[in-house]
């Protein structure tokens, strides 16, 4: 087939229409990619218009009518203290989405810019920083957050430096090696040959030619980050109380779980399921569309 | 490569974790009054001695041996991980596989975004969906991980399914497509073209020539996917109230028990790199260019 | 073996159509083909890039890939129906008459695997095993001419070099003793001293077995050698077929003249006049073509030939599918072939390299990969370097250019001044004045930005230009290299092969060097592609008096562009001399080598020199002469102990040889010598 593939780019002449172009098209052809979008978005508009249309205010208690089961009234049921299990669900996708995704950019920058260093000037900077980061990536990635936030404390910002900086390695050595890659390509050698600058050769040269992997492990690492975002919550190391996270919900509610209380943790569990869902499906049509 | 980064973790293990705690490790000791006062390279060092020797130094919350604790838990937590990889691995190569030949058709699609998107769930919530289906709704299989102590292999086994399966479900998309992508590398090789021309019959083209060098790669992510499960299973081994080395680690953390935290975590360090220099030890076992690579 | 009565015909095409899907619409590659060989025969196949030559042979052993399908006609193998076949028969079919050889034979084998089970197999499927089988794949590997295959069956291929690993390929090829095989570019990416070892090895083969060949290669000069009859596809489409001889003599298909006046022939020169050139493109995979598919690109061609398919005319034993094939030799040319003569006033050279030397450091040994290079290049001259894989030709290159460092001691000189070996330390003129064309436009062209900026910033940084000054600098360039505005625009992906080869001599070009480094510009291109680029080199060199370090594996581009030549072996520069000299003699044992195993087409060459055994590795040169090894022309001892001087024989043109530079002409005017050494 990759016989094929070459002779029709030889034989063609300026018909082939823009790489972005071709790429936005096959993302807009494929419905593995839409059907993504639409989950994502749909829980974005939650996190951000939710609150002004849910029937109850997600924090208010309600003893009375605690782990009433799902009703014309409580779709959805209440839990433990009486509050809006479907309100919740709405409404908790704000804190995830908010910390997830700065997490991410995070992890992007600092990864970009340490595969963009380690990678360009290689030798001693890049064996150096490279043993350190694969040393980092040894230890189970869920197991250094979890000692970071105990050591660190517990808070928003917290949390996104953590996972930002435990995903970092990741990407740092993704983008290391198309860097890598890149290197050994004759237009580097090409603008040495014209005396351009090290900014110039790492930032006009070489980075946009390395931007479709960094745009596919970091929509691969959002999914990633929503993952760890709300293990942490469950953990209790994550989103505080009273926030209507999740993961949260599930951990102040899973314990009644033999009781019947199915309710109070179903729909959250589901949640957070398909937001993961949608994320990934997204990032799996831009790895197939970018890697074509 | 992750030899090396295997020779030096245990110290960078000990420096990542000991150089953060130092102030808050400082504060407990006061509070404690464990009387660890001496500096910190003198506390490491001596630590890391006892460690050698097996002394683990003694929990703050259970007020005894570290040790014990560590290594109870550790065989609990090997005997949960080893049944979800004794699941995966046939499962997930086969998975992987059976895409491969069907590239393209329904049945692909349904493994490999199936697969994929299992991987993302976070255990908690597939462990939670699990539960309420086969535990509370069907009752088919026990919610509590934590077997009578008369319980025998088959008894263990029966209450490990129910916790096995997140894991099970994360790891499989992992293993399913890397075998998948070998697959298809292996079976658009030039070489399996050979294979087929010579008139081979499919079934020897596919397990003589295909499938070796498509699950090369596929090895090492297993082994990779060690250090993911030691850190599925705190979470897991929380849901289940499971006595492992996740949960030890976790009431460890919550409760601020340092012994318990840096053991537990330097063990499964070990652990990993352990598994990683067998998973490089095997593959170049399985791959002639490169245990005889530099013949030429 | 199994057929007890032979087919008339060994393979029957008739009305052969393949498309591939490509983008939910099929598109066809292969359009109504009918093609027979002869039991016993060898058919080769030509075209170039695209024309869907690989897929006949895919579609003949049903191996197409997954978007390909046979939309119609029939293919009969042996006078079997292969489209009817269930996938058992199919499997036998492929177990017991047809093999099939590829180019790359490092990819055709089993990574895996041991040689000696890869070739086992194919006879354990025939019902014999164990030593049995053992037994015959030696005896398959002593067929093939590898002297040693006891130990060769006991290795993995990545411990065979890139000729033994295709005499394995052909081993299991022949192993099931096939009535039809197929060679689909068998020695394509093979140095040429391989290439004819192989093809010599093909010819012997031919006359000990019975196979009919099916030969598919874009080089006509292989075709002309191993084939009876060839066929000429254009388009999916068979343009023109009969026996090769006549073919390549005397053709009747306006694209079949065309094709082979691209081809520098004959020690054609670039003062001698231009090649002529194949306006246009060949037609996408599943164009719509009305009429005559090479109608668009045919001076010849009139409206009829624009709405009317040909018919495949009947010629006498020949075919030709053109409305005018009585005059398709008089197809007007489509590039003028005048050129404007070369003033060529005597002048100091342009660059000097005295003693250079570059060692790098393997696995603990030393390499050298260039050693003491001394060479003059004057204003306005091309300097061919020639030499295999691992001569040293590209390192050399790269030590000029100062993108790698050489080792102490050497000393590169540009007009006078001597340079630094590091390119940081050079000044803006000096790296202006000396620039490179690689080899494949697509790792040299930076895909992130479109044609105007990657020539834009080279007149910016190379020119000093910006503004008003560089716009109308950008435009006189392009239009140089025969690029349009409308190319300007695009990303280089965007263009073909042949389009990006010239923005990057474009951007070459921007500072007005004084030399330009071409490594190999023309081998990823089609020869009528090949023919425009080589052209323009040789125009914008008579307007810009430039000087070129022309890298070539193909000796015949490296005859027609160069005014000098160096052959370079293991770092050495084995040869020095004008460009007529050394092709035309007496020249080094190692060049006569070289010389002699180009397949030429025009077959006049009845005796041939072969090097046996592998290029030496550079880390462990031979003692002596380091070409000693391979030499057909070796005197004794004294090869072997002391490496001979790059001795002037006439002036100008300097030898490495122990054999006085008399005794040499003596020799090359009379017969080769019978057997080369191993």
């Amino acid at each position: 087939m990759s016989v094929f593939q070459t002779n029709f780019t030889m034989q063609t002449d300026t018909r082939r229409r823009g790489p972005v172009v071709e790429v936005l098209h096959q993302l807009l052809c494929s419905g593995t990619f839409l059907t993504g979008v639409v989950i994502v978005l749909f829980w974005v508009a939650c996190a951000l218009l939710g609150q002004h249309f849910v029937p109850y205010n997600a924090l208010t208690e309600d003893i009375i009518n605690a782990l009433a089961p799902p009703s014309s009234e409580h779709w959805f049921g209440t839990d433990q203290i009486g509050r809006d299990v479907f309100s919740r669900v709405i409404v908790g996708s704000r804190d995830i989405l908010t910390v997830a995704p700065l997490a991410t950019l995070l992890a992007t920058l600092t990864g970009t810019a340490l595969g963009l260093f380690t990678g360009y000037f290689r030798g001693l900077v890049d064996d150096v920083v490279s043993r350190i980061l694969e040393a980092f990536m040894a230890i189970p990635g869920p197991i250094v957050s979890l000692l970071a936030i105990v050591a660190l404390g517990t808070s928003r910002i917290m949390v996104i430096v953590v996972i930002g900086l435990s995903f970092a390695p990741v990407i740092a050595r993704t983008v290391r090696s198309a860097v890598l890659a890149e290197r050994e390509l004759d237009y580097v050698a090409a603008a040495q040959l014209r005396h351009e600058s090290t900014v110039h050769m790492m930032f006009v040269e070489i980075f946009p030619n390395v931007i479709p992997p960094i745009l596919v492990e970091s929509t691969v690492r959002l999914g990633y980050a929503i993952f760890a975002v709300a293990t942490l919550s469950f953990l209790g190391f994550g989103i505080q109380p009273p926030s209507p996270d999740w993961g949260l919900s599930i951990a102040s509610n899973y314990g009644m779980i033999s009781g019947g209380f199915w309710w109070t943790v179903l729909f959250d569990a589901l949640a957070i399921a398909s937001l993961v869902i949608g994320v990934n499906l997204v990032a799996d049509s831009v790895q197939a569309a970018l890697n074509d | 490569m992750v030899f090396l980064g295997g020779q030096v973790l245990p110290g960078n293990v000990g420096r990542a974790i000991l150089g953060p705690f130092a102030d808050q490790g400082a504060v407990d000791t006061l509070n404690h009054t464990l009387g660890v006062d001496r500096p910190l390279l003198t506390q490491y060092w001596s630590w890391i001695s006892n460690f050698v020797q097996g002394d683990m130094g003694t929990s703050y919350i259970y007020r005894s041996p570290v040790a014990p604790l560590v290594v109870d838990a550790l065989g609990n937590s090997v005997k949960l991980a080893f049944v979800a990889f004794v699941l995966v691995i046939p499962i997930g190569i086969l998975g992987g596989a059976v895409a491969a030949l069907n590239l393209n058709r329904p049945l692909d699609r349904i493994i490999t975004l199936g697969g994929l998107s299992m991987t993302v769930l976070p255990e908690f919530v597939t462990g939670i969906i699990l539960i309420l289906i086969f535990g509370v709704w069907l009752r088919w299989l026990p919610i509590s991980a934590a077997w009578p102590h008369d319980a025998g292999f088959f008894r263990q086994l029966y209450h490990l399914i129910l916790p096995s399966m997140p894991l099970f479900l994360v790891l499989f998309g992992y293993v399913g497509r890397m075998a998948r992508s070998g697959m298809i590398e292996a079976l658009d090789s030039d070489y399996t073209r050979t294979a087929v021309l010579k008139g081979l019959p499919w079934r020897t083209v596919i397990w003589r020539h295909v499938l070796r060098n498509a699950l090369l790669p596929t090895i090492t992510v297993i082994a990779t996917q060690t250090g993911y499960l030691i850190g599925g299973l705190v979470v897991i081994e929380t849901l289940f109230r499971y006595q492992g080395v996740g949960s030890l680690i976790f009431t460890a953390a919550r409760g601020k028990d340092f012994p318990i935290l840096v053991s537990g975590t330097l063990v499964v360090g070990i652990v990993y790199a352990v598994a990683t220099l067998a998973a490089d030890f095997l593959y170049s076992m399985l791959n002639p260019r490169i245990s005889l690579g530099n013949e030429q | 073996m199994t057929n007890s009565a032979k087919a008339e015909n060994a393979l029957e095409l008739t009305d052969l159509s393949v498309a591939y899907r490509v983008a939910g619409r099929n598109r066809a590659v292969l359009r109504n083909l009918s093609l027979t060989i002869g039991q016993g025969e060898a058919y080769g196949l030509v075209g170039e890039s695209g024309c869907g030559k690989s897929t006949v042979a895919l579609t003949v052993v049903r191996y197409l890939p997954r978007n390909g399908s046979i939309t119609g006609g029939a293919i009969s193998l042996d006078g079997q129906n292969v489209m009817k076949l269930d996938a058992e028969a199919l499997r036998r079919a492929r177990a017991e008459s047809v093999s099939m050889v590829y180019q790359d034979p490092g990819k055709a084998l089993n990574p895996s695997i041991r040689v000696g089970r890869q070739l086992t197999e194919i006879f354990e499927l025939g019902g014999v095993s164990g030593r049995a089988a053992t037994d015959r794949a030696i005896a398959m590997l002593n067929r093939v001419r590898i002297s040693d295959p006891v130990s060769v069956m006991q290795r993995y291929p990545h411990q065979l070099s890139g000729g033994m690993q295709q005499r394995v390929a052909i081993a299991m090829a022949l192993a099931n003793d096939p009535s039809m095989l197929i060679l689909d570019e068998p020695t394509t990416g093979l140095d040429a001293t391989v290439e004819a070892e192989v093809l010599d090895l093909i010819a012997q083969l031919r006359q000990e077995l019975s196979a009919s060949i099916l030969f598919i290669s874009h080089n006509l000069a292989v075709v002309s050698n191993m084939c009876d009859r060839v066929g000429v596809l254009y388009a999916g489409m068979l343009v023109e077929e009969g026996p090769t001889e006549v073919v390549f003599n005397d053709p009747r298909h306006p694209y079949t003249v065309a094709l082979l006046r691209c081809l520098p022939r004959g020690g054609q020169r670039k003062d001698q006049g231009r090649l002529d050139t194949i306006p246009g493109f060949l037609p996408g995979i599943g164009a719509d073509i009305k009429g005559c598919a090479f109608a668009d690109r045919c001076a010849l061609a009139d409206d009829r030939c624009r709405s009317e398919l040909p018919p495949l005319y009947d010629l006498g034993g020949r075919l030709s599918r053109c409305f005018h094939h009585d005059k398709a030799q008089a197809l007007p040319r489509a590039t003028p072939s005048d050129v404007a003569p070369v003033p060529k006033p005597a002048a100091a050279p342009v660059l000097r390299v005295a003693r250079l030397n570059k060692t790098y450091a393997s696995h603990g040994h030393a390499l050298r990969a260039v050693k003491d290079v001394s060479l003059d290049l004057l204003p306005g001259e091309t300097l061919g370097l020639v030499g295999e894989s691992g001569s040293g030709k590209t390192t050399f290159a790269r030590l000029l250019l100062g993108l790698v460092p050489p080792d102490d001691g050497g000393t590169i000189e540009l007009e006078g001044k001597a340079l630094a070996p590091r390119l940081e330390n050079r000044s803006d003129d000096q790296i202006k004045a000396m620039q490179i064309v690689f080899q494949n436009p697509d790792s040299a062209l930076n895909r992130s930005h479109s044609i105007r900026h990657l020539i834009g910033r080279a007149l910016k940084r190379l020119a000093g230009l910006s503004g008003k000054a560089l716009e109308s600098r950008l435009n006189d360039l392009v239009r140089s290299v025969r690029l349009t505005d409308r190319h300007l625009a695009v990303k280089p992906r965007q263009l073909s092969g042949g389009l990006k080869q010239r923005v990057a001599i474009a951007r070459a070009f921007a500072g007005d060097p004084r030399i330009v480094v071409c490594d190999e510009p023309t081998s990823a291109l089609d020869v009528s592609v090949q023919a425009a680029i080589l052209n323009l080199l040789a125009d914008l060199q008579s307007k810009e008096d430039v000087s070129y370090i022309f890298i070539s594996h193909d000796l015949a581009v490296v005859r027609y562009l160069s005014d000098k030549i160096a052959v370079l072996y293991l770092g050495r520069i084995m040869e020095l001399g004008p460009s007529e000299d050394v092709f035309s003699g007496p020249h080094h044992p190692y060049t006569e080598a070289l010389l002699s195993a180009v397949p030429k087409l025009d077959q006049t060459e009845t005796a041939r020199i072969r090097l046996d055994g592998e290029i030496p590795s550079a880390t462990n040169p031979p003692s002596g002469c380091v070409f000693h090894t391979r030499c057909p022309r070796k005197i004794g001892a004294i090869c072997e102990q002391q490496e001979p001087l790059l001795a002037e024989a006439r002036p100008g043109h300097a030898i490495r040889c122990h054999i006085p530079y008399a005794q040499l002409a003596k020799l090359q005017s009379s017969t080769p010598p019978l057997e080369a050494m191993g």
